[in-house]
């Protein structure tokens, strides 16, 4: 058996996960943290704060909560549940950050936690931001 | 051909212990360990200071139940999985016992026992332990993702285990005798995905079954049971298809470490366990037991280790494979 | 009706990444910053605010929409201060976000501990 052919029958007979099952749970998981993003957003409106802001801290509220069950290490069962519908949301982000600093801890304060809480969140801010900066690129000379 | 099977004259094992987690304590084996803690943290601040605490809790109880002081061993063979097997490093420092660190990834707990075997039928020691190690949270940390990250595991991701195996290795006779070695060849089938060890690592133990039989000395059905290291469910009946296709039927129990430690209906385990306290302590546990006990006579066990490390992973390499087997009997 | 339409949004965003964790060997690493960029890009081409538009928190706390916010901060920036904005745009917009989590993350670090699993 030559070594492609191996690889062929390794990854033909492992087992793949319920692709359909674990949409349904993503979807469940995702939709259910989007909507209590929501209820914090119409708590903030009934606070009377404008709807701009009450939608950005409606966002920091699921931050928020995603550290505190990531800190007591309940957020992972909710992952392993909801999959992709965890990670998606700020959520995942979150966890992901929090997560490597909480883990880092024995590596001290400034080489330990600060540096590793970019080692999954780093690519996310970096290739959002250079996204952002060729976007902005095209918008100034073509559309402005 | 390089194919040297290693007979021993008069190498024994003499005694063996083991710690183990939480988990595995709770798993079916659980009446074969000497030891286990509740605490993760072994009463420690970091996880990598509770693998060594495991492993010097484990070698006090190695020296207690074969009463045997530190200055009695000539060398003791060790490793484990975090990074340059700092974990024994720092366990055994206080020993003062000369020391050789091994590195085989899973494969590690068959290598020392090896190492310990040729330096007593060289005549260059009396006494040598082997002893190696494995945390779930170092592994975890090291090889995969902070332990509260909510990282999705795939069907064929294997568990690491938290445990550590112990063994003296003697020139003073006792039951068990260690009768024969192979040491295994690197296999590199080009497997890539480090979540899918077991089907690296099966081709190594096929390569290395294989090896041993070669010779013709021994047949399959001498051995009472065959065990691989750790390939988990997926590697293990991978193995067995290789090995089928090599044309070697196994015509005795064929079983997997990593199959044992964990119950696979009643824990939450994807493919079974790994890492080199696997092996090291179903061995020390569980092997030692059903040979001291006269339950098994023959005993091939196959140590079988996943040589990756997150570079090589991260940079798309393949990951080199390697395992080792010994013949323990209780036969002259 | 809003929280169903979250609800209904925000589930369905997550759909996709679930397919490509399944059915391809892509990490989170990389399915998290695959989402933020097909959101600045969406967002710069003018499907993802009326999407925001409909749905709000559906929209906005998925990744997709932290790539929406850097896209529409450097729409605004550019509009109002011109070439500097292109640089200054996406970060000022997505700051809060940023800042806090990293904040958080802080905080909690000081106080918790990892479990096993």
């Amino acid at each position: 058996m030559t070594n492609k052919q191996y690889q062929e029958y390794a990854t033909k007979r492992s087992e793949t996960s319920p692709c359909i099952i674990n949409c349904i749970k993503a979807f469940i998981t995702g939709g259910l943290i989007c909507m209590i993003g929501e209820a914090f957003k119409q708590l903030y409106l009934y606070l009377n704060i404008d709807s701009d802001t009450s939608l950005l801290f409606a966002s920091l509220s699921i931050i928020l909560l995603t550290a505190i069950s990531t800190g007591l290490g309940f957020f992972d069962k909710i992952a392993r549940f909801g999959k992709g519908g965890a990670l998606v949301p700020i959520s995942g982000f979150a966890n992901a950050i929090t997560s490597e600093a909480i883990e880092s801890k024995s590596e001290g304060l400034i080489t330990g936690v600060a540096t590793k809480m970019f080692t999954i969140a780093g690519p996310v801010i970096i290739y959002g931001i250079t996204a952002s900066i060729i976007y902005g690129l095209f918008y100034y000379i073509f559309i402005m | 051909m390089n194919n040297n099977h290693l007979y021993f004259n008069n190498v024994f094992l003499n005694n063996t212990s083991s710690v183990v987690g939480k988990k595995e304590f709770e798993g079916p084996l659980s009446s074969a360990f000497d030891l286990y803690s509740n605490d993760e943290y072994f009463g420690k601040s970091s996880f990598e200071e509770a693998e060594s605490e495991m492993v010097r809790q484990n070698l006090n109880v190695l020296f207690k139940k074969a009463q045997k002081l530190p200055t009695d061993i000539d060398y003791v063979f060790g490793g484990d999985l975090v990074n340059q097997c700092v974990a024994t490093s720092f366990a055994i420092e206080n020993y003062q016992i000369p020391f050789i660190g091994l590195y085989g990834a899973c494969s590690t707990a068959i290598e020392s026992i090896i190492c310990a075997s040729v330096f007593i039928n060289g005549g260059f020691a009396k006494n040598c332990v082997g002893v190696t190690s494995s945390h779930f949270c170092t592994a975890e940390r090291q090889y995969r993702f902070p332990l509260e990250y909510g990282s999705v595991r795939t069907p064929t991701s294997q568990n690491t285990v938290t445990a550590s195996g112990a063994f003296l290795i003697s020139n003073t006779p006792s039951i068990i005798r260690i009768k024969s070695a192979m040491i295994g060849k690197i296999v590199d089938k080009e497997i890539t995905d480090a979540n899918n060890m077991g089907a690296a690592m099966a081709c190594a133990a096929t390569n290395t079954i294989k090896r041993f039989f070669e010779d013709g000395n021994m047949k399959t059905e001498d051995f009472d049971v065959i065990c691989t290291g750790d390939l988990g469910y997926e590697g293990h009946s991978i193995a067995r298809e290789m090995l089928n296709l090599e044309g070697l039927d196994i015509k005795t129990e064929f079983t997997d470490c990593g199959m044992l430690i964990y119950d696979k209906n009643k824990q939450d385990i994807v493919a079974g366990g790994s890492g080199c306290g696997c092996v090291a302590s179903v061995l020390a546990g569980h092997f030692y037991k059903l040979l001291s006990n006269n339950k098994i006579k023959n005993l091939l066990i196959v140590g079988t280790g996943a040589l990756l490390n997150t570079n090589s992973a991260l940079s798309g390499r393949s990951i080199p494979s390697i395992a080792h087997a010994i013949h323990l009997s209780t036969e002259a | 009706m809003n929280y169903l339409i979250s609800f209904l949004i925000g589930g369905l965003l997550c759909i996709p990444a679930q397919i490509l964790l399944d059915k391809t060997k892509l990490t989170n690493a990389r399915i998290l910053t695959l989402y933020v960029v097909v959101g600045v890009i969406l967002g710069g081409i003018g499907v993802y605010k009326p999407i925001a538009d409909f749905a709000s928190t559906g929209a906005t706390i998925p990744l997709t929409g932290f790539g929406y916010t850097l896209s529409k901060g450097v729409k605004e920036a550019v509009e109002s201060e011109g070439f500097i904005g292109i640089i200054k745009g996406g970060l000022i917009a997505t700051s809060t976000g940023i800042s806090f989590t990293l904040f958080v993350a802080l905080l909690t670090s000081l106080f918790c501990k990892s479990h096993t699993k």
